[in-house]
């Protein structure tokens, strides 16, 4: 299991440290799929890298809490251990696959390069497997596809390289920030049915990191609402999608377009996400909330709902849910 | 009235590198047409390559067009110089998919917004284009507190309405929107439709919209034009595509729209094939289509009077 618990991290605004996560508990195991869900600016992005501890030489420090990989603390591993984790138990996918990729080297090259960097294989054998990794992305001509040059593919077919290479050391665990985004809708459609088919095939952990609650519908199990460093609800995807209980949550789903009627004017959320450092006092989301009342302007605890297994950070989640 | 319209458009780009000149060429855009009304808001959507854009940048005649025509409001401008067309801009404007990209980093947002009114207004004192950039902003929901800010202090959404205002400024009838929401959180996404919605509700503006994203699509267009390599292959009202397609690709960009429960879930997750496949002569679509048969390969491709091109359209509901 990786799990977070109690993580705070913050980073540097001009010399000075302000919070930018605040006391994020998460676990992901094996066989399961999590949901990571908000809008930009929520720092989610920030929790998902921290699982690799990466973003710590852009400014990223914590200062409570810890990250656990099978309960032994990445924060007590050398740099040896850690550069074994990152792309060998936990792997990473991201969002632009032209800039995780790197316009002067072949695919072959890139691909083998993290397959022997990760596993004792000769050149040929990495080739082999780089061959065999493409099949598994849904790459038919892949003995060909090894020469070609990162800007020769179209944006799904970078994607389906970049998973390839999260494959290659065969990690338990994958952290897949935005995956689709920057895909045609039919071509993420596909990127998805790939990454959940090698999930279930593979029994891996997959964090998924998204602002789409459309694609949290088709991948996940389990589900974390995120909003200004905060989780706010937590829970099973069907109990999120059956009995939304934080207005944050309920707010963010409403204003899918797929969800509203045409022709009439769109749900919104008020304002935006205040950044780090410019957090309200108590609950975070209460500037934008229509349910808030002077209650609202103490700490927050989560509330379990629904026997426990469904937690949201908010005064009024029995008005929510009715 | 007809603001814009396009005819038998036709646009081929040479493929290959700059490194390798083949001398074969890639056709971007085969007779396209269409006209767009006043008022209205026409999609255009297909998958990346499709040529959507491509049509969008030649009807603001920002590309040479290899055949066919374009008109802004009854004027054939197919011909003009570059000279002659300045003269006109102020008639269509675009706003560009990444509004961070399409501003001057080292321009105040005010001198970018200002920006047309240099061209089409020259007369005016910069005390008075302040004052219009003001009033331009307000329009789209943005106080004049940040005219003296640089693009980067303004988040994706802000900078999106500050695209806007740009091209609003020199009170445009028509506007061409190349994927305006792709690079924006849903949230923000459901506040810039809405701002569009009641520009065009306030002042008339005539949409191009531009979009891959057909429950986008669902929520903004009056009608809706399909494209698929460099072809129109079906056009109809809304309503017409969204709850009646008749041409397979088009049903198969609904079916790819995301899901609103999980319970809507797929039962199998079978990878799906690859299929970016594009024939090169017939029907383009044959390759991936589940209904095509032999003759498909002979097909013209001519959209018919019922506004598809397919020998085996979904069948027409009664």
């Amino acid at each position: 299991m990786l799990e977070l618990s109690d993580l705070s991290l913050s980073v540097s605004i001009q010399g000075e440290f302000v919070e930018a996560v605040s006391g994020v508990s998460l676990q992901l195991e094996a066989g399961r799929v999590l949901g990571l869900v908000g809008e930009s600016g929520c720092g989610k992005s920030m929790t998902a890298q921290s699982m690799l501890r990466l973003g710590e030489h852009q400014g990223v420090v914590k200062t409570a809490g810890d990250i656990c990989l099978d309960g032994q603390s990445l924060f007590e591993m050398d740099n040896e251990a850690l550069r074994r984790i990152r792309g060998g138990r936990v792997a990473m996918v991201f969002q632009e696959p032209m800039t995780a990729l790197n316009p002067v080297f072949s695919i072959a090259s890139q691909l083998i390069e993290v397959i022997r960097l990760h596993l004792d294989m000769d050149k040929h054998q990495a080739r082999r497997r780089a061959i065999g990794l493409l099949q598994d992305v849904g790459m038919q001509d892949a003995e060909q596809l090894l020469s070609q040059y990162p800007d020769a593919l179209s944006g799904g077919m970078r994607q389906r390289v970049l998973i390839a290479m999260a494959m290659a050391a065969d990690p338990d665990y994958i952290i897949a920030d935005e995956p689709t985004t920057a895909l045609d809708v039919s071509v993420q459609k596909r990127i998805i049915a790939l990454l959940l088919n090698l999930q279930k095939k593979r029994n891996l952990g997959l964090l998924l990191v998204t602002h789409d609650f459309g694609l949290v519908a088709e991948m996940c199990d389990d589900v974390a609402v995120m909003y200004a460093g905060e989780i706010v609800e937590t829970g099973s995807v069907k109990e999120i999608f059956d009995h939304p209980a934080h207005p944050y949550t309920r707010a963010l789903m409403g204003c899918r377009p797929e969800v509203s009627e045409p022709g009439i004017l769109m749900p919104v959320i008020a304002g935006q996400v205040p950044p780090p450092g410019l957090w309200p006092a108590g609950c975070h989301f209460a500037p934008r909330c229509a349910l808030a009342d002077a209650a609202c302007q103490a700490p927050v605890t989560p509330h379990a709902w629904a026997e426990g297994k469904h937690l949201a950070r908010c005064l009024h989640v029995g008005q929510t849910a009715q | 009235m007809t603001v814009l319209a396009v005819r038998n458009l036709h646009k081929s780009f040479s493929a290959g590198s700059i490194f390798s000149a083949s001398g074969a060429e890639k056709k971007a855009v085969i007779d396209a047409s269409f006209e767009l009304t006043s008022g209205e808001t026409l999609a255009i959507v297909g998958e990346s390559g499709s040529g959507k854009s491509t049509i969008a940048r030649m009807a603001m005649r920002l590309l040479p067009l290899d055949a066919g025509q374009v008109l802004w409001g009854g004027e054939d401008v197919s011909g003009l110089s570059v000279r002659a067309l300045r003269s006109r801009r102020h008639y269509i404007q675009m706003v560009f998919q990444d509004p961070f990209a399409s501003l001057n980093p080292r321009m105040k947002i005010w001198e970018s917004v200002a920006e047309g009114l240099r061209v089409h207004h020259s007369s005016l004192t910069r005390a008075k284009r302040r004052d219009r950039v003001a009033d331009t902003l307000a329009l789209c929901g943005l106080d004049d507190s940040g005219m003296d800010r640089y693009p980067h202090q303004f988040s994706g959404g802000q900078r999106q309405r500050i695209g806007i205002a740009r091209a609003l400024i020199v009170e445009p009838k028509v506007l061409v929107l190349d994927e305006p929401l792709s690079a924006l959180d849903v949230s923000v996404q459901a506040q810039i439709m809405n701002l569009l919605n009641k520009l065009q509700q306030d002042r008339g503006l005539s949409y191009l919209f531009i979009s891959h994203d057909l429950s986008v699509v669902h929520h903004i267009a009056d009608r809706v034009v399909v494209m698929f390599a460099g072809r129109i292959v079906e056009t109809g009202t809304g309503e017409d595509v969204f709850s009646r397609c008749r041409h397979p690709y088009t049903q198969s960009l609904l079916d790819a729209r995301p899901i609103t429960h999980p319970r809507e879930r797929a039962c199998d997750s079978t990878p799906m094939s690859l299929d970016e496949g594009i024939a090169e002569s017939g029907c383009p679509f044959q390759l991936r289509c589940p209904q095509a048969r032999a003759d498909c390969a002979g097909f013209d491709c001519q959209l018919n009077a019922q506004g598809y091109a397919c020998l085996y359209p979904n069948k027409s509901s009664p």
